[in-house]
């Protein structure tokens, strides 16, 4: 086992045991912590790949930005664990089939995707420059109409911000 | 296998991160000495003086004051998180200064020794990230402490946060455009070979130190901590060493924040009207260097000061007003003027 690995099945780890969490944690706070968490260990994947543009955005919008949001909304809310409401058991019994339905899709298609040899820490597509390069040669036209589609939902915030003066 | 590393690099790093932690600490300790300093010659007063010459011992009596105060952690209170809180503040204080260039290079026995812990591909976007991630530190303290008021600053210094790092993202973005790289090395070495960016970058910068101001938590945007409204803020219920550790925290982000607005902008460890390659790598020449960017650091947290006990503290909505409606725009346009003027200056 070298460095790599050693880091590989850490963050492996990590990664399923703080999902795990997420789901079995009475509170929803600490709920949105180890979803946290799960970002974090992704991102060291990412990390593992050379990607380093993709490590730090995917920090910086889903860890800093988004999760802050989740975190923000669960809090006012102030859920507690005497507190929350009981769902109907019916419901239970669905959630537990979707999310089987879902998980057997997952597998199915990892399965079916046949093995491939993963470039660790040398493959560069997720440096800057690269992901830069693609991005704006042969994805330009998509990238730039969903950075006006950003552009106008950070517009619309602000109007509607304005709208109680 | 394992042992295939190159273990002086290890050493090396380890005495780098050793140092900048230390440094960053001290500066930090006085500058809580020179805040009361400046707030006594602002207020015609004389601040600390009877600790040592100057009340120069005052940060050393604080900190043991604070380390001798009982510890209280509320009962109704999240235990683990309510520890956590203070610990990842403290955390994401420090992280930031992973990635500057501190200086120059130097050489010791035939091996030269980078003044940066780590040259990442993605300088700034780090920072930005670890930025991004301080709200965690406040949010989490404040949820735990199971306290109204805590929430409340908690959440206000949440969403100021947002609010003021996407025109700080956005001006970073008009400074890129300029620099062409995110590695913090190369913006340096750009700034010592031509001009500093402040000449390029103005209107940037303006908008990039008011977000720094807002980031830190200062005032005239230290809402999280009004002591009229809230108490006393998100680290009401702290006390001892913990409520010292965000007492901390902020003054080491006010360092840092210095340091990264001097590389940014002010050409880092650059000394003005000064060519440093003529002398080669030699070390005073390095050494010197380092006190540039300290000095620069440091002049920026006077100015923090200074604002600080100038200014009043603004009002909530004057604060989101000023982020949404005026800071963003202005972002927007610089943006797009530095984009135009750098494509037809390419052609």
């Amino acid at each position: 086992m070298n460095i790599t690995e050693i880091l590989f099945w850490f963050l492996s780890a990590l990664a399923i045991a703080s999902a795990l969490m997420v789901v079995l944690s009475k509170n929803p706070v600490h709920s949105v912590l180890w979803l946290i968490m799960v970002f974090f260990a992704i991102s060291g994947h990412y990390i593992l790949l050379n990607a380093q543009f993709l490590f730090i955005v995917n920090l910086i919008v889903y860890a800093g930005a988004i999760m802050v949001l989740f975190l923000f909304v669960i809090m006012l809310m102030n859920l507690n664990t005497d507190t929350e409401p009981q769902k109907n058991k019916w419901l239970k019994v669905a959630g537990v089939v979707a999310g089987g339905c879902l998980m057997l899709v997952f597998v199915a298609a990892l399965k079916s995707s046949g093995t491939q040899q993963v470039q660790m820490g040398e493959g560069n597509i997720g440096l800057i420059e690269n992901l830069g390069k693609a991005l704006f040669n042969e994805y330009v036209l998509p990238f730039e109409i969903s950075s006006v589609l950003f552009l106008s939902a950070m517009v619309g915030a602000v109007v509607i911000g304005k709208k109680g003066d | 296998m394992l042992l295939a590393i190159d273990w002086l690099l290890i050493i090396e790093k380890f005495v780098l991160i050793v140092v900048v932690v230390l440094v960053a600490l001290g500066i930090a300790m006085y500058s809580t000495w020179a805040e009361r300093k400046v707030a006594a010659v602002m207020q015609d007063r004389r601040g600390p003086n009877r600790a040592g010459p100057f009340g120069l011992f005052q940060p050393l009596a604080d900190g043991l004051k604070l380390f001798f105060k009982e510890e209280i952690i509320p009962n109704t209170s999240n235990k683990f998180l309510f520890v956590l809180g203070p610990m990842l503040a403290m955390m994401t204080a420090m992280l930031t200064s992973a990635v500057i260039p501190w200086g120059g290079k130097f050489e010791i026995a035939g091996r030269t020794i980078d003044l940066q812990i780590a040259d990442v591909n993605i300088g700034i976007l780090f920072v930005f990230g670890v930025v991004s991630l301080g709200v965690y530190g406040i949010m989490i303290g404040g949820w735990a402490s199971n306290n109204k008021f805590s929430l409340m600053a908690a959440l206000r210094a949440a969403s100021q946060m947002i609010s003021y790092e996407l025109a700080m993202g956005i001006a970073i973005i008009a400074l890129m455009f300029i620099t062409g790289s995110l590695r913090l090395s190369v913006i340096v070495e750009q700034q010592m070979n031509h001009t500093w960016n402040i000449i390029y970058q103005p209107l940037g910068f303006l908008i990039f130190f008011i977000c720094a101001l807002a980031e830190c938590n200062r005032t005239p945007f230290d809402l999280a901590e009004a002591e009229n409204e809230l108490n006393f803020g998100y680290h009401q219920e702290y006390s001892s060493m913990k409520l010292g550790f965000y007492l901390f925290a902020e003054y080491i982000n006010m360092f840092i924040s210095g340091v990264i607005m001097s590389t940014l902008f002010f050409g880092g460890y650059d000394i003005p009207f000064i060519n440093e390659a003529a002398y080669g790598n030699a070390w005073w020449i390095t050494l010197l260097g380092v006190g540039a960017l300290f000095t620069k650091a440091i002049i920026f947290v006077l100015i923090f000061m200074w604002i600080r006990w100038t200014i009043p503290r603004f009002r909530y909505d004057q604060l989101m007003n000023l982020g949404w409606k005026a800071l963003l725009p202005i972002a927007l346009v610089n943006m797009l003027i530095t984009a135009a003027v750098v494509l037809w200056f390419n052609k």
